[in-house]
């Protein structure tokens, strides 16, 4: 069934069944590989992407769900790979396997969005849904603290 | 350079980490000896443009050790580029030119040392003589910087560009004969350079195992029995191939016959591949499998009956005399006092963030692997001899994968798709569903410990007797389930005896990072902690002084006695190293004046492991429901002279923190056969709010670089273990924590 999506701000037309988890239809539909399947129930974050900007699990969404609204992924997060939080995540070497990265950066972004300047508590409250299993915790604490400081300093 | 004999008794020390370990051991050997005859050239692994870009091969796997990075700069620094003129490629599956090429036994950094700077040093000396013959000048009054090669008496320079291709037409020097650089003047060893993968991760490239894509692509899920190797009897497979984008229905017979003993590699297991336009088609046609299984000998298993079992043998005469000296029953029965207690440690499963998958294109008789396998040449063999083709038929690409902690030294995922590909003639993805990767893990086997410990009136150990009871039949242990003679602490304590005994286990299991050592560890160095408090002595001081008991050197016959040896020594517990450690992270954790409060408390512990010695100190508090909460670990590591890439390595030990911390808290049980655990919800790894505050800290000593991926995890279990009986006075001596009546906060 042909459905209208908006992703990274280009709308397309994709066919698939309607209650096809969004994950999938990113993944082996549409070609875009950045957003990861980690757990298929919602419980570690690999799949994240924003839906108008709020962070959600994409592999217990409902394709039709996202219809009407604007889908963010890793890859539309700046046309260059500039966009703060990556900047961030690249000057510190954040990643070790790197797997679970694009959930984690795409529920920073969503963190910083409304939260600009968070506190470790607020970043361990919007950060637990996110597993690593390699342990980057650390450095994605420093990097999200980095990118709140550079977004500072660029407005 | 060619892998000598000695290189390969090295590796295959270090490997096992424990130095009779010969079931982890084993496999990393054969992948050694594949890759024993290549004669490595700077040809091979370097390629440099006329533009002056320099691409370096990176001939291991890469799951986030950072292997892609590490091995490449040693080659880089003695070349003398600048590592922003590099660009990194991943080699192919070819031993034969690469030399070994794996991931395990944190063994590419001690394997790579020396043939990788000599590679680059090889291939700078190809252009210093290029260089020379061109501007007619003797090599000796060349020098090299920055990618240039300089004559200072005629003021000659060129670029490593404008030189390739007259250096690459040159016979490549010997690599025994080149000359390496000074330490002090290294600019790229020793200096953080960020992953060479970390743009296209942070902008969602595709880079994994999960990511390959080709023209024509099938997906495949397998579904498989509840219980190990059961087989399939009737299946609805009519019905399932009308399904919704279902192009196949396959039944696999697999290859396995359950036994006391479940060797590396037991084969595949058998079940029903559904191959599918899109694996979400595969999925839900799953959903509507109806299958009536022959569920084998393996369903009378579980978890309740393994602990029975374990009980009774405890009991009895132990089953194999692994290592002993001296008169440990006698040296017991004239100690002063004698503590006695039983450790147990569960099963628990990898659980990598990409679940296992692989690609594989069958075509024209050839077949063509994208393997995210850190043991790839192990998988080539295990294909050609199931699908009953020559490994020369086989390319593999080795593919970046989302984490393997050992997981990925096996290959059942890759057998299982060049075993689909063949049968359909397309290029198929198969992945595992998280729930598959869970119940199909080969696990690391959980074991029972029954410890007595000794001292005399003075309060000094006399004797330690360690009887594990583990998995297997009477010759063999399980893989991850053996013990080396030489686990601490043997050797030091004046009478000594390590004993096993095994029961059957059908059930496939493996290598967990620190195999064996991630479970010895905790059992050794709590066990230590209560000999400390039952002699009233500081833990600290306790261990330093049962270090400084060892017979230095041991005797050949010793070394005999528990496996080969590497001949420096470096692979046999040198004494003052596992102190130094000891004493550098009491000094950053102020150790000595810790503060002693009512339910809080700080523990210590170290280990050796892969080469490598770390200890770790953790401070923690436990709350009145025995909510654990860990606040700080300081971790204090020798892994010899040089920390190769410092940022890089530092995660590393972030890593080994957080991983081995949540070790404490998974567990994996079985009823009737069954895998009771399916996913995160029921075995957990630690969130972004239980992460500590980490430091780590190196001691660089004069030996030869080794390897982070293993060595940074044991300690740390004890560490909090030893940390929770500080604050509350309650010994964990059960894992995972709830089964001690304890929880992560």
């Amino acid at each position: 069934m042909p459905l209208k999506l908006t992703v990274n701000k280009v709308v397309m037309t994709v066919d698939a069944a309607p209650d096809t988890p969004l994950l999938w239809v990113l993944r082996d539909v549409l070609d875009m590989k950045g957003t990861k399947y980690g757990c298929g129930m919602g419980i570690c974050g690999a799949c994240t992407v924003l839906l108008d900007g709020k962070a959600v699990r994409s592999c217990m969404t409902h394709v039709s769900a996202a219809v009407g609204q604007s889908i963010t992924t890793i890859e539309g997060l700046s046309p260059d790979g500039l966009h703060p939080v990556q900047v961030a995540w690249e000057a510190l070497d954040v990643p070790q396997c790197g797997y679970c990265q694009a959930g984690q950066i795409m529920a920073a972004t969503a963190l910083l969005a409304h939260t600009p300047h968070p506190t470790d508590a607020e970043i361990d409250s919007a950060m637990s849904g996110n597993i690593c299993r390699c342990g980057t915790y650390p450095r994605i604490r420093q990097a999200i603290h980095e990118a709140a400081g550079a977004a500072t300093t660029s407005k | 350079m060619r892998i000598d004999r000695r290189s390969f008794l090295q590796l295959s020390a270090l490997a096992g980490g424990g130095l009779a370990l010969s079931l982890y051991r084993t496999p990393l050997a054969a992948a050694q000896r594949a890759g024993a005859g290549a004669e490595l050239t700077p040809q091979t692994f370097i390629k440099i443009a006329p533009d002056g870009v320099v691409t370096i091969m990176a001939k291991a796997s890469e799951s986030g050790q950072g292997m892609r990075n590490m091995l490449p700069m040693l080659i880089a620094e003695e070349l003398d580029v600048d590592w922003k003129d590099v660009r990194v490629e991943q080699a192919e599956l070819n031993e034969k030119i690469y030399g070994p090429q794996f991931s395990g036994g944190s063994a590419n950094t001690p394997q790579g040392w020396e043939p990788m700077r000599r590679v680059g040093a090889a291939g700078r000396q190809l252009l210093v003589t290029a260089a020379a013959q061109t501007w007619n000048v003797p090599v000796e009054e060349c020098s090299t910087e920055h990618g240039r090669v300089l004559h200072k008496g005629s003021g000659k320079s060129a670029g490593y560009g404008e030189l390739a291709a007259k250096a690459a037409a040159l016979p490549a020097p010997a690599l025994s004969s080149v000359k390496l650089k000074d330490p002090k003047d290294y600019h790229i060893i020793g200096h953080s350079q960020a992953g060479v993968d970390t743009r296209a991760i942070v902008t969602g490239k595709p880079l994994f195992g999960i990511d390959v894509q080709l023209p024509g692509m099938l997906y495949a899920a397998i579904e498989k029995a509840p219980v190990f190797a059961g087989k399939v009897k009737t299946a609805n497979l009519d019905e399932i191939k009308a399904m919704p984008g279902v192009r196949h229905v396959l039944v696999i017979d697999g290859g396995i016959t359950p036994a006391a003993f479940t060797p590396w590699e037991p084969g595949m297991e058998p079940g029903i591949a559904i191959v599918a336009d899109t694996w979400w088609q595969a999925q839900q046609a799953r959903k509507s499998l109806k299958v009536d299984w022959d569920l084998g000998p393996a369903v009378v298993q579980s978890s309740e009956g393994f602990a029975k079992k374990a009980a009774e043998m405890l009991q009895a005469a132990p089953g194999t005399t692994v290592h002993k000296y001296g008169d440990v029953d006698a040296a017991l029965k004239s100690s002063a006092k004698v503590v006695e207690a039983t450790y147990e440690f569960p099963f628990i499963a990898h659980v990598t963030m990409e679940p296992q998958g692989s690609t594989a294109h069958w075509k024209d008789g050839k077949l063509e692997m994208w393997s995210t396998s850190t043991l790839p040449v192990d998988g080539r063999g295990l294909v050609a001899k199931t699908l009953g083709i020559k490994e020369s038929d086989i390319t593999t690409h080795m593919v970046r994968s989302g984490g393997s902690f050992g997981r990925r030294l096996q290959n059942d995922y890759a057998v299982e798709a060049a075993w689909i590909a063949k049968q359909i003639d397309a290029p198929v993805k198969l992945l595992w569903s998280r729930e598959d990767d869970v119940a199909h893990d080969p696990f690391r086997p959980g074991g029972t410990v029954g410890l007595k410990g000794g001292l005399d009136a003075q309060g000094k150990l006399t004797a330690w007797r360690h009887h594990l009871v583990t998995f297997g039949d009477a010759k063999h242990s399980t893989s991850g389930g053996g013990i080396g003679g030489d686990s601490f602490p043997s050797g030091f304590p004046p009478a000594y005896a390590l004993y096993t005994s095994a029961q059957p286990l059908m059930l496939r299991t493996g290598a967990m990072r620190a195999p064996g050592d991630n479970a010895y560890a905790w059992v050794a160095q709590s066990f230590l902690d209560e000999m400390a408090h039952a002699a009233g002595r500081d833990p600290l001081e306790f261990q330093l002084e049962l270090l400084s008991n060892k017979k230095a050197p041991w005797s050949s016959a010793e070394h005999d006695a528990v496996g080969d040896h590497e001949p420096t020594g470096q692979s046999v517990l040198i004494p003052e190293r596992f102190k130094g450690v000891l004493e550098l992270v009491a000094e950053k954790s102020g150790w000595a004046k810790r503060a002693k409060e009512p339910g809080r408390g700080m523990g210590i512990a170290a280990w050796f492991c892969h080469l490598g010695y770390f200890a770790e100190v953790a401070d923690v508090s436990v709350d009145a429901q025995n909510k654990v909460t860990l606040h700080r670990v300081w971790a204090a590591g020798d892994v010899g002279s040089q920390i190769i890439n410092p940022r890089a390595a530092e995660s590393m030990g972030f890593g080994g923190v957080i991983d081995g911390m949540a070790e404490m808290g998974q567990e994996i049980t079985l009823a009737d056969g069954v895998i009771q655990q399916s996913n995160f919800h029921n075995h957990p790894v630690m969130r972004m709010r239980q992460a500590p505050k980490i430091e780590v800290y190196w001691l660089k000593t004069d030996y030869s670089p080794t390897g982070l991926g293993e060595p940074t995890l044991p300690p740390v279990l004890p560490a909090i273990g030893n940390a929770i009986f500080a604050a509350t006075g309650k010994r964990i001596r059960t894992l995972p924590l709830k089964k001690s009546g304890f929880s992560w906060a």
